[in-house]
């Protein structure tokens, strides 16, 4: 009895308009999703990769039955979302977020609670709530209230929480914002485990890139509730002709006439500066460095430094979703050619 | 059956047990969880049971003399039996009020959603909530009903008035937790919740023969408490507590109460369709 592997998770055309007026009175009616399609296969980790207000998490809320689309359609472990939330809600773990632990139980009372509502005996909740705590490395804590638990800990625990019933999708909503750079390693070592271990497909939310490219086995870029792009990480940075050549200037230099001279220097595209941080890309970085200091040099503009890079997940997404990204990060970039 | 439904994997993680089932368990999970919540706030829990005694001791103190009011209905008997079941219902009424405080704490975090995205029923989510209000209220009620007989007071209902007396503060706990919880779920803000359930509670309260014979009130306050639920609730109590309990103004203020409880619990889980529409 063998089918075509189905999707472990797809939407399909997915629009979604809140109405004017909820959050602010007055407002325009705003567009989350816009005719948004994203597919997973089954144990494999997909990114949703996006500036805020992208779409990511109104797609999270309607793949785990928390809001209705305008319309489209959406499965989960092969069961039809729209029609069948019911059963959807015991394929799928939810790690919202926001913290989803009850902050006047302990993180074991957290876990049991959560396993028992999925059906599990009382037995068998104690069973799998010990074995999390175990592997998150929680026992100790189990018997503490989680308000009282570290930014770390508690996420931890949400991730357990999502993982109690052995759900065949995890959805992880922004999994590790706001915590420090050491909790977010070791959360991300726990999810790359969780992937692979537990056969489970993963739908992640992030605005890290680093996290996307450490792992995601597909990333999907979203702006303004369209998908712009999608690929394996490889592919995305493949997709990028060349390498990227970035020029330090010195202070003093003029960044106008360095842009004006780059952008007649042969073989480099995309110039643009940001302050005195000139970037080009190249179809060989190596063969374009001397070519771009004699240019400089000859029009007179002092150099501090100039590097070499192969593209980075960072330049996928200025390329895609840059609009969004350039207007957090500098607003007089000045592009040319 | 449609189609996606023979996609389904021939393994899922557990077996559904019958509806009924899930929601009685779900809801003695649920209400086991607040109930543990409660245990955990001392403080929170010591006023919570002291609050009805202090309006016991102080209306009963500064209304003692209203009984000798020409007309007053209460005949022989004390002021402090007249009020009793007034603070029972009253306690209930304003305890319950503050019902949807707690959906809206797990709004503002994770914990609404996590559970709206697992298999627990919307009915089972109510259900813990208004089970939570209506073993408090049981409490309160027991704890009034002490102190009044410590202070004095002597029921000629009995047992009888007593238990009617707790079903119905139970039917006001669960009428006023569900219009709570239904306006939590539609406004998802504390500050709004609170200045509607304020603005809906006391006029029930004062508009009932809770702490005053209505009969010495207006012609349109007796026409008011008459649609009141507060007024039916302690009415009832109070002839079903009295010494010549006429059945005959019980039955149909429970019945109404009862209709009014099925109703409002109905439409307050049909308010997570709103909420989610919205999400």
């Amino acid at each position: 009895m063998s089918r075509p592997p189905t999707a472990a998770l797809s939407a399909r055309d997915l629009v979604k308009t809140y109405p004017a007026g909820q959050s602010r009175r007055g407002a325009e009616p705003v567009c989350a999703l816009d005719g948004l399609s994203i597919e997973a296969e089954p144990g494999s980790v997909l990114a949703l990769l996006g500036p805020n207000g992208a779409g990511k998490s109104t797609t999270v809320k309607i793949l785990t039955t928390l809001s209705r689309p305008d319309s489209g359609s959406a499965v989960v472990g092969g069961v039809d979302v729209l029609r069948s939330p019911g059963a959807a809600r015991r394929v799928i773990g939810l790690v919202s977020q926001k913290s989803s632990a009850d902050p006047m139980g302990t993180g074991l009372e957290n876990l049991v609670l959560a396993a028992r509502i999925q059906g599990l005996s009382r037995t068998d909740a104690r069973a799998r709530a010990d074995q999390l705590l175990d592997r998150f490395g929680l026992t100790s804590a189990a018997g503490r209230l989680t308000k009282t638990y570290s930014g770390g800990m508690a996420r931890k625990l949400d991730v357990a929480i999502g993982l109690v019933h052995r759900p065949q999708v995890l959805f992880l909503d922004e999994p590790t914002t706001g915590l420090d750079p050491e909790a977010r390693s070791q959360l991300w070592a726990e999810i790359a485990h969780l992937a692979a271990d537990e056969q489970m497909t993963v739908l992640l939310t992030t605005h890290y890139l680093d996290e996307a490219d450490q792992l995601a086995d597909r990333l999907v870029i979203v702006d303004g509730g369209r998908v712009v792009v999608e690929g394996t990480p490889e592919q995305l940075k493949n997709e990028l002709r060349g390498d990227a050549v970035n020029v330090e200037l010195d202070p003093a230099a003029p960044a106008d006439v360095a842009v004006r001279v780059l952008a007649g220097v042969g073989g480099l595209q995309e110039v643009a500066a940001d302050g005195t941080r000139l970037r080009a890309r190249a179809d060989s970085g190596a063969r374009a460095v001397p070519a771009v200091l004699a240019a400089l040099d000859a029009a007179g503009v002092a150099v501090a430094s100039v590097t070499v890079a192969r593209p980075s997940l960072d330049d996928v997404y200025l390329r895609h979703a840059g609009r969004a990204y350039a207007a957090t990060t500098s607003a007089g970039t000045e592009v040319a050619a | 059956m449609s189609a996606t439904l023979a996609a389904r994997p021939a393994v899922s993680p557990a077996r559904p047990a019958a509806p009924v089932v899930q929601l009685a368990s779900h809801t003695a999970l649920l209400t086991g969880r607040s109930v543990r919540t409660l245990m955990r706030q001392p403080a929170y829990l010591a006023i919570s049971l002291v609050q009805p005694v202090i309006w016991l001791l102080l209306f009963g103190q500064l209304f003692k003399s209203v009984v000798q009011i020409p007309g007053f209905s209460s005949g022989a008997g004390d002021y402090l039996e007249f009020l009793t079941p007034g603070v029972v219902v009253m306690t209930a009424l304003f305890s319950s009020g503050w019902a949807g405080t707690v959906y809206i704490e797990d709004m503002s975090i994770g914990v609404m959603d996590r559970l709206l995205a697992s298999p627990v029923r919307r009915g089972a989510m109510m259900l813990a909530s208004l089970t939570y209000q209506a073993i408090t209220t049981v409490i309160q009620t027991l704890i009034v009903f002490a102190i009044a007989y410590a202070a004095g007071a002597r029921f000629a209902g009995g047992a009888v008035g007593i238990v009617v007396t707790v079903v119905c503060a139970v039917l006001i706990s669960t009428i006023i937790a569900s219009f709570s919880n239904a306006i939590a779920l539609l406004v998802r803000q504390q500050e709004a919740l609170i200045g509607i359930s304020q603005f809906i509670v006391l006029p029930l309260q004062f508009l009932s023969a809770a702490i005053m014979d209505t009969h010495l009130a207006p012609a349109w306050v007796r026409h008011v408490a008459r649609y009141n639920p507060v007024d039916w609730a302690v009415t009832a109590s109070r002839q079903a507590l009295s010494a010549d309990t006429s059945w005959g103004a019980v039955w149909p203020r429970l019945g109404w109460l009862v209709l009014l409880a099925a109703v409002l619990g109905w439409l307050a889980t049909r308010a997570f369709r709103s909420y989610q529409r919205s999400a």
